[in-house]
C-alpha cells in the first residue's frame, strides 16, 4: 500500500497537515493527489501545515514551491503555515527563499489569509460562499 | 644530577635567596602579589618540587611530579584571574635560576665539567616548569576570554515584546556570522511562542553595515517571512543609508525606517491600531 498524506476540504479550502517525516516518493504522490484534489472539489485555497515538520531538504523545499506554483495554475491560493525556525533558517541557507509562496505564522492566521484573498477571485463556481 | 637534587631538597635557606631575587627583578608588580601569601606558595612550589625530585630530576609527565604539576596549574590559575602578565608568571619560575645556580656553584667549586652538565639539567628543568607554567596561565586566559565571549552574547540579544504581535530587537554591536546565527534563532523562536506576525529589528547600535551584515540581515529577514511574520529594519542611520547605497545592497522589498519609533507607526497600523492623543480623538 502506498503511504498518503490525507487532504482534507473544509468549504473552499483543502487543509493538508504533514505530520510524518517527509521523503520524495511521499512528496511526489502528495503533489498528484493535491492537483486531483483541486481539479475535483473545484477549491479556492490551500493550506499546507508543516508545523509538525522538522528537517527539510532541498527537494521538499522545491516540492513545496511546486505545490503553490500548480495551485496557481488551477486558480487556488496556497498558504504555507507553522514553519518552525530550524526549519526557516535551513531553507535560507539553503538558497530557497520560496517567492511567491505565501506564509503565515499559524494555520488559524492562515485560513484568515486566503478568507481574505477569496473576494479578489470574484464569484465562485460551485456558487458556495 | 645529584647535587641538583640534594639542593633542592635543602629547604628554607633556598626560599629566602629566591624571595630577594624575585624582590630585586621587581616582580612584585607595585604592590601587587606581595605580602605573606606568595611566600607561603613559593615555600610550597619548594616543597612540591622537593617531593618530586627525590628519585632524581622530575619528568613533568610522569604521575610521580603530579601534585607539582596540579600546584603550577593552580598557581598559573589564580594569576591570570588577578591579571597577571604572562611574563610575570614566567618571572616568577625563571628567577629561581640564579639561586640555585649559586648554590650549584658553591657545592662544585672544582670541577667546571660536571658543574656544566648539572647546570645545564638544573636549567631544563626549571624551562620545563617555567613553560608549562605560562601554558597554563594562557590557557586559562583563553577561557576567562571565552567565557566573557559567551556572556557577551547571552547579553547582547534581547528579544523584546513592543506591543502584542509586535516584537522587536534591537541589535548590539558588529554583526559576525555566529552573533547573527543567535540573534536569528532567538528572534525566530519568539515569533513562534507569542506568535506575532510584526519583528522590528534595530539597527541604531550596529556600527557598521557591509555586504556581509547585509547578507546576514537578508537572511533573517527571508527566515521571519518563511515562518509567516513580516519584518520591518529600523535604526538605519543616515551613513549607514549611504553606505548601503554605495554597496549596491538590494533592500528591496524589506521595510525600512529611519527609527524605532516609526517602525512601530507602521507595525501598528499593519495590525490595525490607531494611536491618538485625548485632544484629538474627543
Amino acid at each position: 500500500m502506498i503511504e498518503r498524506i490525507p487532504i482534507l476540504r473544509i468549504g473552499q479550502f483543502l487543509l493538508i497537515t504533514i505530520q510524518v517525516d517527509m521523503h520524495d516518493q511521499l512528496a511526489m504522490t502528495l503533489q498528484d493527489d493535491l492537483t486531483l484534489a483541486i481539479e475535483k472539489t473545484g477549491a479556492r485555497g490551500v493550506l499546507l501545515d508543516i508545523s509538525t515538520l522538522d528537517v527539510v531538504d532541498s527537494f521538499i523545499g522545491r516540492m513545496i514551491s511546486n505545490i503553490s506554483a500548480v495551485s496557481r495554475l488551477l486558480s487556488a491560493h496556497t498558504v504555507l503555515v507553522g514553519m518552525q525556525p530550524a526549519v526557516a533558517i535551513t531553507l535560507v541557507e539553503l538558497g530557497l527563499t520560496l517567492p511567491g509562496v505565501h506564509t503565515a505564522l499559524n494555520a488559524e492566521l492562515g485560513m484568515a489569509m486566503l478568507r481574505r484573498e477569496l473576494p479578489e477571485d470574484g464569484v465562485d463556481a460551485s456558487g458556495q460562499h | 644530577m645529584q647535587t641538583t637534587t640534594t639542593i633542592l631538597q635543602g629547604g628554607d635557606s633556598l626560599l629566602d635567596d629566591w624571595a630577594s631575587e624575585l624582590q630585586a627583578s621587581g616582580w612584585g608588580g607595585g604592590g601587587k602579589f606581595s605580602g605573606e601569601g606568595w611566600k607561603h606558595q613559593a615555600s610550597e612550589f619548594l616543597r612540591a618540587l622537593a617531593d618530586a625530585s627525590r628519585d632524581g630530576l622530575p619528568d613533568l609527565a610522569s604521575p610521580h611530579a603530579a601534585p607539582l604539576r596540579n600546584f603550577l596549574e593552580t598557581l598559573s590559575r589564580s594569576m591570570a584571574e588577578k591579571g597577571a602578565s604572562s611574563s610575570q608568571t614566567a618571572t616568577w619560575v625563571f628567577s629561581l635560576k640564579k639561586p640555585l645556580f649559586d648554590r650549584l656553584n658553591q657545592a662544585i667549586p672544582d670541577d667546571a665539567r660536571r658543574l656544566g652538565n648539572e647546570i645545564w639539567s638544573a636549567n631544563e628543568l626549571i624551562d620545563r616548569l617555567g613553560l608549562f607554567t605560562v601554558a597554563t596561565f594562557q590557557k586559562t586566559r583563553e577561557e576567562i576570554i571565552r567565557r566573557q565571549q559567551e556572556e557577551m552574547l547571552e547579553l547582547s540579544t534581547p528579544v523584546v515584546k513592543l506591543w502584542e504581535g509586535v516584537l522587536a530587537l534591537p541589535m548590539i554591536g558588529t554583526l559576525d556570522s555566529a552573533r547573527t546565527q543567535i540573534v536569528m534563532e532567538s528572534l525566530l523562536q519568539r515569533i513562534v511562542e507569542t506568535g506575532s506576525e510584526i519583528a522590528i529589528i534595530d539597527i541604531t547600535g550596529v556600527p557598521t553595515v557591509d555586504t556581509l551584515v547585509a547578507q546576514h540581515l537578508l537572511k533573517t529577514v527571508t527566515a521571519i517571512r518563511l515562518m509567516g511574520a513580516d519584518c520591518i529594519i529600523s535604526g538605519i542611520r543616515p551613513q549607514i543609508a549611504q553606505t548601503i547605497v554605495h554597496l549596491g545592497i538590494d533592500l528591496q522589498g524589506i521595510s525600512t525606517k529611519a527609527t524605532l519609533a516609526d517602525a512601530l507607526t507602521l507595525a501598528l497600523k499593519r495590525s490595525g491600531y490607531t494611536v491618538s492623543t485625548k485632544a484629538s480623538a474627543s
